[in-house]
């Protein structure tokens, strides 16, 4: 099987849904690493590494979705339940904007009030004071929850949003695209076929996304892959997805418990991503999951981008996971393991080489 | 792929020993995957697909020590608040733990005391053996040795045998930092010489005793003084045959006062373990330290020629206090699953790597 899969890539064609399977589940891990570099090494020659200055800001971390993977979400009536107003956000945004940052990363819970006049309010006064950054925000089941409190349709909502200053939309909420499992660990979420609803709606309408994927809770390894493939056929269509993201499930404080994936599994599946998602540019190894040590050692697994540097970060730090990283740390990683570091904006244009 | 990578392929596959310029090329490739290749097949001639733990407690039985080497963010001074002696009934306590956790081994190192006698080491292995005699102690680092041997006014082998009638079942490789001059003189200056810690070291072996070797990496040193390091390890290891496994260990930096250290990344940690397992031949095991290394590492390593995860290591002080982020132990449990989804199969040993279980 190995030696088939080598051939088909060296001859640049796609792999199909088995032997993606067995590379996720037979592979060993060394090789499966080889092919993926590969195929890294042949879409960015230039050897570079690419990260983004950013920002997390979390408006809100009330949530009706209360799934059971997340330890950030509270009612609306919990002692440490918030709303952040514009003041405070201006303050996030301009602290961003003072350590040079370009992309602005809000994403909140499915508020159970917040109408889209809030949205675009804010949308617009951040694009007002602060032009140089990008309003990289929302995700697909926040689009569809404010489209619902505001009687628009989806299509609407967005059109909306974009013209008020979102200009383009992190790939969160995917989890796993494969309704058994969300059904295990997000039975208030939205299905798979609305979170690609969404991400195709936003890409016609000429905004780029990004995808994620989480794994390491209650999926199989087949719905790993068919994740994957799931998104290959989004991008066949679209050709809106600038990158994609796995990470792994991080169980502290959580309904849902369990064990965290271990360092091969991570590996592994970003390898199979970097393989089977031959139609998407980049790809992200996680730090904030993973950690620096990991991350750097993803950078021969597939990964070609480091993502943010995360001025702030609150949803995978209540999971008991709190890396940090200063944009120093990370052109040194990258240095280290023998790459050039580069600054680009949310779209992969790149401002600045290290 | 490249003229190194084919000329060391040969090597190991005639089982030729690499040389220390081959090794120094290794340092100074940045391919990863081909050196973790590499290391995985000379793992996988000596070990198969065994991958070793075992159920062991760590006793740091005082953190006092009259060495103030700054690399360690553990010693404390008699006069500091925060510095502690453990009595032998806390020790009893201690091993009485392990032995209800199921552990077959007490791994003991401590500061160098300025004031307890001898004889307190000599006390603790009995206190230790009383609880259990089944319990094996591994314990003492050549540092702690060759301090004996000055406190009692005896030889190191004097020491030795008295330690082993007491109770001691075999010595971890600590204190071997960078076994090179200019490298201790800056990290730890009052410690003892690396000549000096091979000597102790080939005296322990002659005494019948096996232990393991360390080397601290990642502080000040080059890769020119890592491979110094373990060319040494290699001839002392083909005069005696007395280690057990290599372990490299992952200078954390937070708490210590090393100048501009950044601590180890992962691509460098990765790639220490993998050619120590192709230029040590002689050594049957290469180790990660999870403590040191993080989980994560220490589990993508066993796909880099390492064939031990070290043990559950219940209540470990010294990599903690340098700000190691990893648990202070893990259950068999989670060890043994870990290796499982490396594709490798899970041994319990004891200290002397004699198989209790497969899993």
């Amino acid at each position: 099987m190995f030696a088939q899969i080598e051939t088909k890539l060296a001859m640049q064609q796609p792999i199909n849904r088995e032997e993606a399977l067995w590379l996720l589940t037979e592979g060993e891990l060394l090789q499966v690493g080889r092919l993926a570099d590969a195929i890294r090494q042949k879409k960015h020659p230039e050897n570079r590494v690419t990260f983004v200055v950013d920002r997390n800001v979390n408006y809100s971390n009330i949530c009706e979705s209360q799934c059971k993977f997340c330890a950030f979400y509270r009612s609306v009536d919990a002692n440490d339940a918030y709303l952040l107003d514009y003041e405070t956000i201006f303050a996030k945004v301009q602290e961003l904007v003072d350590n040079d940052g370009t992309q602005l990363l809000m994403q909140g819970g499915l508020h159970p009030t917040l109408k889209i006049d809030w949205f675009e309010d804010l949308f617009r006064q951040l694009s007002e004071h602060f032009p140089q950054v990008q309003i990289h925000s929302l995700s697909p089941a926040e689009v569809i929850q404010i489209a619902k409190l505001s009687g628009l349709t989806m299509q609407e909502c967005l059109k909306r949003l974009q013209a008020s200053g979102l200009a383009s939309v992190p790939g969160g909420g995917a989890e796993i695209l494969v309704d058994e499992v969300r059904q295990m660990i997000s039975p208030n979420k939205i299905g798979w076929k609305q979170w690609a609803w969404v991400m195709e709606e936003a890409h016609h309408l000429g905004m780029r996304t990004t995808a994620t994927m989480m794994f390491g809770s209650k999926e199989k390894p087949e719905d790993i892959i068919e994740h994957l493939f799931r998104i290959r056929e989004i991008q066949e269509r679209t050709g809106g997805f600038t990158a994609f993201i796995p990470w792994s499930y991080q169980p502290d404080n959580t309904e849902l418990g369990g064990e965290s994936a271990g360092g091969i599994e991570y590996l592994k599946v970003l390898a199979v991503s970097r393989i089977v998602l031959d139609n998407i540019e980049n790809i992200q190894a996680s730090w904030v999951t993973q950690g620096s040590r990991m991350a750097q050692v993803a950078l021969f697994f597939g990964g070609n981008d480091l993502g943010g540097t995360m001025l702030e970060e609150n949803v995978v730090a209540a999971a008991g996971c709190s890396f940090r990283m200063s944009q120093d740390d990370i052109i040194e990683l990258v240095h280290s393991a023998g790459f050039t570091p580069a600054r680009r904006t949310t779209e992969y244009q790149v401002l600045k080489e290290y | 792929m490249s003229n190194l990578f084919q000329e060391l392929q040969e090597k190991i596959s005639n089982n030729q020993r690499i040389s220390d310029a081959d090794a120094l090329a290794l340092f100074a490739s940045n391919d990863l995957l081909a050196i973790g290749t590499l290391a995985a097949e000379v793992n996988q001639k000596k070990n198969g697909d065994r991958v070793y733990f075992n159920v062991n407690r760590h006793i740091n039985y005082t953190n006092i020590c009259v060495n103030q080497c700054i690399f360690c963010a553990f010693a404390k001074l008699e006069k500091d608040d925060d510095g502690y002696t453990l009595a032998l009934d806390d020790i009893r306590e201690k091993a009485e733990e392990a032995v209800a956790a199921g552990a077959t081994e007490i791994h003991s190192v401590g500061g160098l005391h300025p004031r307890l006698p001898f004889s307190f080491y000599l006390d603790m292995l009995r206190t230790i053996k009383a609880v259990s005699s089944q319990l094996h102690i591994k314990a003492f680092t050549a540092v702690e040795i060759d301090y004996f041997s000055k406190i009692s006014k005896t030889s190191v082998s004097e020491v030795i045998s008295a330690l082993q009638e007491a109770g001691l079942g075999s010595m971890p490789g600590g204190g071997a930092e960078i076994l090179d001059k200019k490298v201790r003189d800056k990290i730890c200056p009052e410690k003892i010489s690396g000549e000096r810690w091979l000597e102790v070291i080939e005296q322990v072996h002659n005494a019948g005793l096996k232990s393991n070797a360390t080397m601290l990496f990642g502080h000040v040193e080059n890769y020119a003084d890592r491979v110094d390091h373990m060319r040494r390890l290699r001839e002392l290891q083909d005069r005696t045959g007395g280690f057990q496994s290599f372990i490299p260990l992952a200078f954390q930096p937070d708490n210590t006062r090393v100048p501009g250290a950044t601590g180890v990344g992962g691509v460098d940690a990765l790639k220490t373990l993998a050619i120590s397992r192709i230029y040590l031949d002689n050594f049957q095991h290469v180790k990660a330290y999870w403590v040191m290394l993080g989980m994560k590492i220490a589990q993508t390593s066993l796909c880099f020629g390492v064939n031990d995860l070290d043990g559950t290591v219940i209540e470990e002080q010294i990599g903690h206090d340098a700000g190691a982020d990893s648990p202070q132990e893990i259950g068999k449990d989670r060890i043994i699953n870990l290796i499982r989804k490396a594709g490798k199969t899970p041994v319990e040993r004891d200290t002397l790597y004699n198989e209790l279980r497969v899993y």
